[in-house]
Formats: structure tokens, C-alpha cells, sequence
């Protein structure tokens, strides 16, 4: 399969990646300077950068498959909020650093089984992005996995904080973890994977780190939020304001 | 609040490559030795700097004291006969 010419559903299926990835390494960009410690800025902001280098990958490889001449910085930074693809965990705020880090781990808990399903992937192209990816991902999980654990199992206060991130941030895996129409093409292309399974491996990682963090799982609640349908919430379009800003203000501008 | 100043200090030691030793490059602060690895990890390895971290905690170090120096060090000025400068080395040992 060549990488040029894919299919619609194959090219917003690549954009669904590239999008959660780049919203996440944009959100927790916003926290240089901020973290609560500068070894926690270094290690937050070597997550974003390898997040972000996972999205120019898998964007220039989305502006391919499109085939109509777009590259990762077109399709970064001349969008429209309606067209990120983005699953609506990454674009939420930062909150406090039980959110942060919350957030951290729902989502690397999904991406580690996800890229190493993908690493078979008929699309020689994202097969490889996510071999890359894959190893990055891992040490994501361990850095995320390992605070949810300190913090749940820490002090009365920290227990309450990060138990109140947990229930305020789970409905938002729903969209993660439950297969749509273009999920299931790609899935059966065997260019994406089967997210049942993905599910399965992620309950098990999420399961674990909540027992040894004494928290508890929180019940599976009705969800609306489809932003990897392009339907987003309140807090996207400030995100991409921030992000865009420089390449709508000064089209082409360059280091 | 709590800040990174209560949290205890670790020493950072860092492999380069097979072969070599684990070379201190720093300290980190960190709330136990799972956090300290991964710190030392996120500060120390950004540029691949290492291969393996050994991280130990500050405390844990048992230093001479500089008042103690002259009693320490000053008897081994003197001993030239200790020094092995009587060999010729090799040129093919590189990391000797």
C-alpha cells in the first residue's frame, strides 16, 4: 500500500491520532515553567515533546494519504476547530496536578496497548510511527502510573484530590475505548485496531494502578462528547487559538 | 504546602556506554527511589547522556570531612614509589 491516495475514512482514522496526540503535547506545553517541581517540568515536558514529534509523524503522514499537498504544518496550524479530530480527554484543562496527571494515565493506558496493536498495521507507514511511539508510550504509562499510585496512596488530602480527578475525567474514556463506524472500517482494513481489545488490555492496566493507589474506579456514566467526530467542547477553540495564533497572524512566518 | 525542598535528595550516577563507569552528574530531588530514577532519567538523559542510572540517596553517603584532609591525604604526596609510571602502556587500551 502506497502512502499516497488512502481512503476518506483512512485519512480522518490517521487525523484522529495525529489530533489527540498534538492537543495533548499543546496542553501540557502550557505547563513549562508551571509544574509543581523542575524535575516535573523537565520530565511533563519531555511527554509533550514526544507526543509532539508522534503528531508530525503521523500528520505529514495524514496530509499523504489525503494527497492534497497539505503537510503537518497545514494541517496543524490552518485548521478550523470543527475539523481537529482529537478525543475530548486531551483538550481538557490542566487543573491541578491530580488532573494533569490523571489525564496522563487514562490516556497512556490507551495508547501502550493501541500502538502495539498498531506496530502490525497494514499501513506500513503508521506501523512504523508506532513502533516509535510505542516505546515512548511505555515510559509515559510508568511516569503516570507511578504519581496516580503516590497521590492515591499518599495523604487523606491528596487521596480526596485525585480520587475527585478520576470521577470529573472518566467519562471522558468512553470515546477512547468504544469503536465507531470508522474505527470498525479500519479495523477490518487491518490498518487500525480492534479497540475491544484494546479496552480489555486498558481495564486491566487502569484496574491495577487504582488498586495499588487505593482508589476507586469510578461507574461508567452515559457520555455526548464526540471529538473525534470534530463535535468539541467549551475548551478546544482557546487551545487552538493559542497554538494557531502565530501562523494566522503572520501566514508562512519561519524561524 | 510542601515544596521540592522537603523532598530528599538523591546523588545521580550515570553509565555513558557499555564499558565505562557510573560518573556523578548531579543531584534531583524525589519523594521515593522510583520517582528519583525517573527523575534523574527526565533531567540527566534528555540528550543521551546514559544507558544506565544508579540514583542514591544523599543521605545515605559517607563523606570525608575537609577539616580531616591533611591527615587523610597529605601522607601520599610523598610516596612517588606508589605510582606505576615505570610501564609503558599500550596504545591499543583506550579506557585504562
Amino acid at each position: 500500500m502506497s502512502a499516497a491516495g488512502g481512503s476518506s475514512s483512512h485519512f480522518a482514522w490517521v487525523l484522529r491520532l495525529a489530533d489527540t496526540n498534538l492537543v495533548l503535547a499543546q496542553r501540557l506545553g502550557e505547563l513549562i515553567g508551571h509544574a509543581p517541581a523542575l524535575e516535573e517540568d523537565l520530565g511533563l515536558a519531555n511527554t509533550a515533546l514526544d507526543l509532539l514529534g508522534q503528531a508530525r509523524l503521523l500528520l505529514t503522514h495524514a496530509g499523504q494519504l489525503e494527497g492534497k499537498g497539505r503537510d503537518e504544518d497545514a494541517l496543524a496550524f490552518l485548521r478550523e476547530e470543527s475539523e481537529f479530530l482529537n478525543a475530548t480527554l486531551v483538550e481538557q484543562p490542566n487543573g491541578d496536578f491530580g488532573d494533569t496527571i490523571v489525564r496522563q494515565l487514562l490516556f497512556d493506558a490507551w495508547q501502550v496497548p493501541l500502538y502495539e496493536r498498531l506496530t502490525l498495521s497494514r499501513d506500513p507507514g503508521l506501523a512504523a510511527i508506532a513502533a516509535k511511539g510505542v516505546k515512548e508510550a511505555r515510559y509515559h504509562l510508568r511516569y503516570s502510573a507511578g504519581w496516580v499510585v503516590r497521590l492515591g496512596d499518599g495523604t487523606a488530602e491528596s487521596r480526596e484530590r485525585v480520587q475527585g480527578s478520576l470521577e470529573r475525567l472518566w467519562p471522558f474514556t468512553a470515546e477512547l475505548l468504544q469503536a465507531d463506524d470508522i474505527d470498525r472500517e479500519m479495523h477490518a482494513a487491518g490498518i487500525g485496531a480492534d479497540l475491544a481489545a484494546v479496552r480489555g488490555d486498558w481495564e486491566r492496566q487502569v484496574a491495577a494502578t487504582l488498586a495499588e493507589a487505593t482508589l476507586e474506579r469510578p461507574r461508567d456514566r452515559p457520555w455526548r462528547w464526540y471529538g473525534k467526530r470534530g463535535e468539541h467542547g467549551e475548551h478546544l477553540g482557546r487551545l487552538l487559538a493559542q497554538m494557531q495564533v502565530l501562523q494566522r497572524t503572520h501566514p508562512g512566518a519561519s524561524w | 504546602m510542601t515544596t521540592t525542598r522537603d523532598w530528599p535528595l538523591y546523588e545521580v550516577f550515570i553509565r555513558a556506554r557499555g564499558g565505562l563507569d557510573h560518573k556523578h552528574v548531579g543531584s534531583i530531588h524525589a519523594v521515593d527511589a522510583r520517582m528519583a530514577l525517573e527523575h534523574a532519567r527526565d533531567v540527566y538523559t534528555r540528550r543521551q547522556e546514559g544507558i544506565s542510572i544508579w540514583v542514591v540517596k544523599s543521605s545515605e553517603i559517607v563523606a570525608s570531612d575537609p577539616t580531616e584532609a591533611d591527615a587523610f591525604f597529605e601522607p601520599a604526596r610523598d610516596k612517588i614509589y606508589r605510582h606505576p609510571t615505570f610501564y609503558d602502556i599500550p596504545d591499543e587500551v583506550k579506557t585504562l
